[in-house]
């Protein structure tokens, strides 16, 4: 997948697979909320995520283990967020 | 668990100017943003960083610091060290970086191990009380190098 347009829920599935996350309920919703900023075209941060209303950072965390932002966004299918925070 | 070499960042902070705190608050964050586990050690002045009264009121140093580029004389007058500390804070607001007791919560949700040493505890007369609720235990220098025993783990003086 290079384009964000070829990204759709079976890519999602296998992408999130790769990375030894199997897709629920929350997973999804976190998706949504991260294309959401990605189409207002604000910034993700890890402060971002604990006003999000959608999850908290620990559940985050444990759903996304080893780099939560960086592994939501692949799944996502956009960019690795090039803030420090 | 990150693919790299580094599996573990063990941070001292031994100084409460704000520019010393952010850089281990960011390191430290940064760290569990890229799967590397993470723990800060507060020592000394650091401490100031984790007590309920003093964490929200940190400066930056306008006094022997030469980056600040203003005489010496000028950056010890009433006022000038909170009128800087003001100016940085409102810089760090554009950017979204947390004032400390929000970036402490993020720190303890993501998994960041805080600790307070024992010697400076004991030394500057705090009672747990004192101290952030998040704060996971006081421990000595021996326990904190127990910490620290295992391949691909860094330490870092602040």
């Amino acid at each position: 997948m290079t384009q964000f347009s070829e990204w759709n829920k079976e890519v999602c599935v296998c992408l999130a697979d790769e990375q030894g996350i199997c897709m629920t309920e929350k997973h999804w919703e976190v998706i949504e909320y991260i294309h959401e900023k990605y189409k207002n075209e604000e910034p993700l941060s890890i402060r971002g995520i604990k006003k999000s209303g959608v999850i908290n950072i620990k559940e985050f965390y444990s759903l996304f283990p080893g780099g939560p932002l960086k592994k939501a966004t692949l799944i996502a299918g956009i960019p690795k967020p090039k803030s420090c925070i | 668990m990150s693919d790299t070499k580094v599996k573990k960042m063990l941070f001292i902070l031994s100084k409460a100017t704000i520019e010393n705190v952010y850089a281990a608050f960011i390191m430290a964050n940064g760290a569990r943003m890229e799967g590397i586990e993470s723990e800060i050690f507060f020592t000394f002045f650091g401490l100031e960083a984790i007590q309920k009264k003093k964490l929200e009121h940190l400066h930056v140093a306008t006094v022997g610091n030469p980056a600040m580029h203003m005489p010496t004389m000028l950056g010890g007058l009433p006022g000038v060290e909170a009128l800087a500390t003001k100016m940085m804070k409102k810089e760090m607001e554009k950017l979204d970086m947390p004032p400390v007791g929000e970036f402490l919560e993020i720190l303890s949700d993501s998994g960041c191990k805080l600790w307070g040493c024992k010697l400076a505890i004991d030394m500057f007369h705090l009672e747990e009380t004192d101290l952030i609720d998040e704060l996971d235990g006081i421990l000595t220098i021996g326990d904190f190098y127990n910490r620290a025993d295992q391949d691909g783990t860094h330490l870092l003086f602040i």
